[in-house]
């Protein structure tokens, strides 16, 4: 354990290796991500260009635009390009409306953005809070009918998944009771649908999660030294079980809010939102590879994001969890 | 195969297979049945809501939707396992072969299905739905790949317990190829728990295929399963809302009852019991001397009671204890674990939490009642006068925070000072309990500190305020020897220089009586003996506990003394002397009427019928401590 105070000369701070291991970590993902976009193109079988353009286009019209694409090239040539172009923020061009990709990209993020980052802050903001208040409230098994209304409640809203759960609110709150648009994010109104079916899923695990982690905080020794301490209960749960109950919840919760940025997609159909999710659809049925590509790379690198501040964050809440890695 | 009716005969798992068959039934008959209902075409009522003829209305055909859901279902459930059985195949596959593979490519697969996994399954679905294409089997192809890569993690963890099991080792050393070993050993153990988790991701799949198919990418016209039905029903939600509820709310219920089997199996290993309805807690009547009043008590304690509600009816760990501490004197409490000596410290400190419920006759710290103050009243008292220390320091910081603040909370709280001057304080109280660099120190966290060091840390919170008690739990258990005297002698020292008391609990009688002037034995939830450390115990327990103990005039060549038997339980505490059943000198009496806590000396108390003569020697007495 003393070890750990001085790491052995070479390594330096805890936080430097931690800092140099992650961030090594991310940029392999990244690196096998923008591979695998890559490839995606030249895994589909067949001739893409003339699967887009369609049986009946003239030879010359396909042969112009493999080359404009520059499939002819050898596969490494390609891969060098493909590389090269993204460095100078260049994914290609869409294949049916001739649009740089990055520009159709940079049109469409922000909407996906303002739907995203509202549902996740709404997803700690109720979850957390939700969580520790049933931990505590049915903690060494009190109030057995409170943890079975709360256990029931969240598993089922659980088991519906996002988009099904947006159909039946705009059949409700948009269709019999006029509340919200159906579609669109014109104003403020429209973002209260879309933002709830993405994470109302979502909230009820994470709350789940931290429920069950927080008992079993609550079952620590440190507990009871707080206790001893005699703080008020306000400190003990907020102070001491809470960041301990935190760093359980976001290595599982990690996961899942991956899972929103996924989400995001077929909300943003049900909804007719103008983000990135309702592009995506459209080009791969327009098969629109080039478009594609660059959006699945952008889903990739969001899902990679995600996954890097989670870390983070644990590392800041359990200053043990950038050591115990090795 | 047991285990799985065992878990559909529970509420819920009845219920998940009621679903599940249901689901199936409808998926082999409804098609034969309804078929034709489903594609005939009403002219007359074109997008129409629910009516008498169409209990959930038509489509823009004029076709019945109810019909419709109903028939959906074969392909919405086919497509569905299908996508699963090549998830799960291709996860066995890529989850088995890093134990076939030489140890580059093993690590090459290994990585790219542990980043895969990080990826959620629905942008893995559209990403490989561009590569097989728009259509059905693109769809099952891409649901099915977007399974393998949780499968392959899956199939990896549970592959490498068992592959960590001896029987799978003996086989390996006897000879047996990689091959069959999987084969042969590996697989057949992780099948259950696989086939477990491949319902669970059937439900899984089914959502993920409702959603593609619902994004136009899935199941194309003419073809329809629910997800289709769903985006067809959507367009016309302000015509009929249920065209698009209806294929939403089959799509969950079928999910739910993959999913609800799968889980319900998962969960069968621990069987819950219901809490039955509780008779009254029994009352212990007060037996003992009380201990005489003092002006100078610390803590007052009579007839304390710990009580636990159990399933069977209440456990009493702590049955009616009463005792007395003097400013500045130092008290051991000796016991077997199990005695109940732990608890009593906890419920004096008021830190025992519901459900256990504590009792006492008289409980008063410095003077005030502990039991029947408020708490936010006694906070203050018990926050700076009485502190606590814990068996474990590994376990007993939090992790999370600095020490130094862990220190300084108790000033914040309870001595309203500002954060700067508390954690002055802090680093103060580190340097009295002897912390090296105490400054230092303070800004580190539990896991940078030894052992000894949390237990000093813990010792030195203690002083954060003006203690009248010191608690010690077991302090030193966890401790090596040098470590554990320099605890003790710290402990001695701020008895000293405070005039602090200490109430030291632990099993080690040799350790107690050295460090205090008196000890309280403990046997089965009972004080049996309170008695000076320099006088000669009477109880038999007592006796027995120091025949147990080595010194230095101990014959090395006698066998060791050993108490037989063990202590009854707590739920299992017979009517006489707890003791009866170990003690060498029991009789009839002792097995049916419990002796009381008695004065045989001003400072002497013993629970005994037959208290040894004042006059005999310690040692002689008891022989039947003979090894078993």
């Amino acid at each position: 354990m003393a070890v750990a105070v001085a790491p052995a000369g070479l390594r330096g701070s805890p936080w430097l290796s931690f800092a140099v291991r992650r961030l090594g970590r991310f940029a392999i993902s990244l690196w096998v991500l923008i591979t695998t976009a890559f490839l995606m193109i030249q895994l589909i079988p067949g001739d893409p260009v003339r699967a887009a353009l369609g049986l009946t286009a003239p030879v010359e019209l396909v042969n112009a635009r493999r080359a404009a694409l520059g499939l002819d090239d050898t596969l490494w040539l390609q891969y060098v390009h493909y590389l090269g172009g993204l460095v100078t923020g260049d994914f290609g061009m869409s294949m049916t409306s001739g649009q740089p990709v990055s520009e159709v990209i940079g049109d469409r993020l922000p909407a996906t953005l303002q739907l995203a980052l509202p549902a996740f802050a709404v997803v700690i903001a109720v979850a957390i809070p939700l969580g520790l208040l049933f931990a505590v409230l049915t903690r060494g098994g009190r109030r057995r009918g409170g943890e079975l209304a709360f256990t029931s409640t969240t598993v089922l809203l659980a088991a519906i998944p996002e988009f099904l759960l947006a159909v039946a609110l705009v059949a409700f709150f948009s269709v019999q009771l006029g509340w919200f648009p159906v579609a669109g994010n014109a104003d403020a109104s429209s973002f209260v649908l879309p933002v709830i079916a993405l994470a109302l899923g979502p909230a009820s695990v994470l709350a789940r999660i931290v429920r069950v982690e927080t008992l079993s905080v609550l079952g620590n020794d440190f507990i009871r030294t707080a206790r001893a301490k005699r703080l008020p209960a306000r400190l003990v749960y907020l102070r001491h079980a809470l960041p301990n109950a935190l760093t359980a919840t976001l290595t599982m919760g990690g996961l899942m809010l991956t899972g929103m940025v996924a989400g995001t997609v077929l909300v943003e159909n049900v909804f007719a939102w103008p983000g990135l999710g309702s592009t995506i659809a459209q080009s791969i049925l327009q098969k629109d590879y080039p478009l594609v590509q660059g959006i699945v790379l952008v889903y990739g690198i969001g899902v990679l994001l995600v996954n890097l501040t989670v870390d983070v964050l644990l590392a800041v809440l359990d200053p043990r969890s950038t050591i115990r890695e090795n | 195969m047991a285990k799985w009716f065992a878990a559909l005969r529970t509420p819920v798992g009845g219920f998940a297979a009621a679903l599940l068959t249901l689901v199936l039934a409808l998926a082999v008959f409804a098609p034969i049945l309804w078929h034709d209902n489903a594609f005939a075409i009403d002219t007359d009522a074109i997008a129409q809501g629910p009516s008498a003829a169409h209990w959930l209305g038509t489509d823009d055909l004029g076709r019945d939707i109810l019909f419709r859901v109903l028939v959906a279902t074969r392909l919405s459930v086919l497509l569905a396992v299908l996508a699963t059985v090549i998830g799960v195949v291709t996860g066995l596959v890529l989850g088995t072969l890093p134990s076939l593979l030489p140890r580059p490519a093993a690590r090459l697969v290994t990585s790219a299905v542990n980043i895969a996994v990080a990826f959620p399954g629905l942008l893995l679905v559209l990403f490989f739905s561009v590569i097989f294409g728009v259509g059905t089997h693109g769809a099952v192809f891409a649901v099915g790949f977007a399974l393998a890569p949780a499968f392959a993690r899956l199939a990896q963890t549970l592959s490498a317990s068992v592959a960590g099991q001896d029987f799978v080792s003996a086989a390996r050393i006897s000879g047996v190829g990689r091959m069959r070993l999987l084969i042969r050993h590996i697989l057949p153990n992780i099948g259950e728990p696989l086939v477990v988790n491949a319902t669970i991701g059937a439900g899984a799949c089914l959502l993920a295929f409702s959603g593609l198919s619902f994004l136009g990418i899935g199941v194309q016209a003419p073809d329809y399963d629910w997800g289709r039905l769903l985006g067809e029903g959507l367009n016309g939600i302000y015509v009929n809302p249920a065209a698009a509820l209806a294929p939403g709310v089959a799509v969950v219920l079928a999910g739910l009852a993959f999913n609800l089997v799968g889980e319900t199996v998962a969960g069968v290993i621990g069987v819950r019991t219901g809490l039955r309805k509780l008779s009254p807690r029994p009352v212990t009547p007060a037996r003992e001397d009380a201990a005489d009043a003092r002006d100078d008590a610390v803590l007052v304690v009579e007839n304390l009671q710990v009580a636990f509600p159990r399933p069977a009816g209440w456990t009493v760990p702590v049955r009616g204890v009463s005792f007395t501490v003097r400013a500045g004197e130092a008290i051991g409490v000796v016991g077997e674990s199990g005695s109940g000596k732990s608890l009593t410290g906890l419920a004096v400190s008021r830190l025992v939490e519901a459900p256990a419920v504590v009792t006492a006759d008289k409980l008063e710290f410095a003077g005030k009642p502990v039991l029947t103050t408020p708490e936010r009243e006694l906070r203050g008292l018990l926050g700076t006068s009485l502190a606590m220390v814990f068996q474990d320091p590994m376990t007993s910081f939090n992790p999370t925070r600095r020490i130094g603040r862990q220190l300084a909370e108790v000033a914040e709280q309870h001595q309203g000072l500002p954060r700067a001057k508390a954690f002055e304080r802090a680093v103060d109280r580190l340097r009295a309990v002897r912390i090296p660099a105490a400054e230092r120190r303070a800004r580190q966290y539990p896991h940078e500190f030894s052992g000894g060091m949390r237990q000093r840390a813990m010792i030195g919170m203690g002083l954060m305020g003006d203690p009248k008690l010191i608690i010690a739990d077991e302090p030193t258990t966890a401790l090596d020897v040098t470590v554990q005297r320099q605890l003790l002698r710290l402990l001695a020292r701020t008895r000293a220089e405070r005039d602090t008391a200490i109430i030291l609990i632990s099993h080690d009688i040799a350790v107690v009586s050295q460090t205090c002037e008196r000890m309280l034995v403990m046997y089965a939830g009972r004080v049996v003996e309170d008695l000076p450390s320099a006088a000669t115990p009477r109880h038999p327990y007592t006796r027995a506990l120091m025949a147990a103990t080595l010194d230095l005039e101990t014959d090395r060549e006698a066998s060791l003394a050993v108490i037989p038997g063990r202590p009854p339980e707590p739920d299992r505490v017979p009517n006489g002397c707890a003791f009866a059943d170990r003690c060498p000198a029991a009789t009839d009496r002792c097995r049916l009427e419990d002796p009381a806590l008695e004065r045989v000396e001003p400072e002497h108390r013993v629970a005994c019928w037959y208290p040894a003569a004042l006059s005999r020697p310690a040692k002689e007495t008891v022989t039947a401590g003979g090894a078993e």
